[in-house]
């Protein structure tokens, strides 16, 4: 009973929080209040018993990532983003589409079946910690894909630079 | 004891611990702003030393009461909001700095056995706390729509993301060498080491992390957010009154987390080093708090003698030498410690 009531409440709040962010008309009240919606994602983590990735998602996210889309946001002009329409005119389409794409998910979702319990159980995980059970998975199972990860963002940062030393 | 077992086990079992830790934080909450209020005596009183001045001295023998006049001062003093501010972000920001280093605290444990809460993730949770207290800098440069708030805010902003990439990467050398990312563990694999600490091997990490540590907390010489001869106050020019001391209050508590992470993660927490501690036995009667305590005030008492001792960085500068020394050094001391952890 505990466990839905709380899963209730962070599903709630994070769709709530998420159509506050959309609309709301200054876009630093939208990052603030993303930033509120970032520590119900890292609640949900944390209910899972994910601590590692529930550290991890307010470091990189809320500690970086957020306040760079902040930093960036304080330098647009606000008086003019303030009264410029919210949303273009062809909302009803993007409406329509995720209205269906929700509806494929929401029918497939019965027919999914739980595949075969791995090791990593919750006392598995316990008794290891987390951060060591990941680390572990990562750098030993799925060690290729993680490498393929951070080359791809290595290229992204490469290319930012080279796109801001251009104008300079 | 037979009391206390039955209260424990017995349905108030679980509300008896829940007090318990209620009166833990409350310990540890008092305990901390009132080392937050003497430190700002102690630091007009170091500096005015060092500059051969007195510092405070007419409130009370040697200025004594000093920190107690301010507090009362500031406590009702007029709180004033700008008008063209935008008020509901104005009023929250400085609840956040002061809301994220109190709950730092949470995880620091202050002698064996006593911290609040006793987490696998100790040091991330710290890393979580420090990055969310820039929002509060952040919110208060921007709400208060004025030139000078949001240059200090900028500011801000732009040096804790660089300084935290170089913290956290100083201290994954002492992740590596502790195999743990709880504080305690952190404490208890240095006393393996006849030195009991791990500043002997991590200098280099010490270092960074102390340099970091710096910028963190925007003291001199990385104290460009709130540069007084250039942006008046910085970030919190526009506050006033009780939501002005709440800066004040975290800036100070931010010290005290900074000090207590390079304490327990570098200078052995609690422990003493097991040389000493064989060589003089008489020394092992001596509580942790303590050793704990005397290493934290060493630290405080060093943000106040750098920042007597050196100028202030220029901003690019500051950059220069986060990116392109710190951040590398950090680097070069994970691939050392990884080799020598692998070899041995």
């Amino acid at each position: 009973m505990l466990p839905k009531l709380f899963f209730g409440y962070f599903a709630i709040v994070m769709i709530s929080l998420s159509l506050v962010v959309i609309t709301r008309r200054n876009p630093v009240h939208s990052v603030l209040w993303m930033l509120v919606l970032f520590f119900h994602i890292a609640g949900l983590y944390l209910f899972l018993n994910a601590e590692f990735i529930a550290a991890v998602q307010i470091i990189l996210y809320a500690g970086a990532i957020l306040v760079l889309f902040l930093f960036v946001i304080m330098m647009l002009n606000l008086k003019e983003e303030i009264t410029a329409e919210r949303f273009i005119g062809e909302w009803p389409i993007g409406v329509a589409l995720a209205i269906s794409i929700l509806m494929l998910i929401f029918f497939s979702i019965s027919k999914i079946t739980a595949g075969p319990q791995g090791q990593h159980t919750i006392e598995a995980i316990k008794a290891e910690t987390h951060t060591k059970a990941i680390g572990k998975v990562l750098y030993t199972e799925y060690l290729f894909p993680f490498e393929i990860a951070s080359l791809i963002l290595l290229i992204a940062i490469v290319g930012a630079i080279v796109l801001a030393k251009k104008r300079g | 004891m037979n009391i206390l077992d039955s209260a424990l086990s017995g349905t108030y079992g679980y509300l008896f611990n829940i007090a318990i830790i209620f009166v833990k934080i409350a310990v540890v909450v008092g305990v901390t702003m009132l080392h937050v209020t003497y430190a700002t005596y102690f630091e007009r009183k170091v500096i005015g030393h060092m500059q051969i001045r007195l510092g405070p001295m007419r409130v009370g023998p040697h200025g004594i009461l000093q920190p107690i006049a301010d507090m009362l001062k500031l406590f009702f003093k007029e709180d004033i909001i700008p008008s063209e501010a935008d008020k509901p972000v104005f009023k929250i920001a400085p609840v956040i700095p002061i809301f994220a280093t109190l709950s730092s605290l949470a995880v620091v444990p202050f002698f064996e056995g006593f911290v609040i809460a006793d987490i696998n993730i100790g040091l991330l949770y710290l890393f979580a706390m420090s990055s969310l207290a820039a929002y509060g800098v952040v919110m208060a440069g921007w709400a208060s729509n004025s030139k000078y708030s949001f240059l200090g805010g900028l500011r801000s902003s732009a040096q804790v993301i660089s300084y935290e990439v170089a913290m956290g990467l100083s201290l994954v050398g002492v992740m590596l060498m502790a195999g743990s990312l709880n504080l305690s563990d952190i404490v208890k694999a240095q006393q393996q080491y006849w030195h009991g600490m791990f500043l002997i091997p991590q200098f280099l990490a010490y270092f960074v992390f102390m340099v970091a540590a710096f910028a963190e907390t925007n003291r001199t010489p990385f104290d460009l957010p709130e540069a007084e001869s250039e942006l008046v106050a910085g970030y919190f020019v526009e506050y006033s009154g009780i939501r002005f001391a709440w800066y004040y209050a975290a800036e100070y508590v931010g010290m005290i987390i900074m000090s207590s992470i390079a304490v327990l993660c570098f200078w052995g927490g609690w422990t003493i080093p097991p040389v000493i501690a064989d060589s003089i036995p008489a020394l092992k009667v001596v509580p942790g708090i303590v050793w704990f305590l005397g290493k934290v005030y060493f630290h405080i008492f060093l943000y106040y003698w750098v920042r007597a001792t050196v100028p202030r960085y220029r901003y690019d500068q500051l950059m220069a030498l986060g990116w392109k020394v710190l951040i590398p050094l950090a680097l070069a001391n994970i691939v050392v410690t990884s080799i020598v952890k692998y070899m041995s």
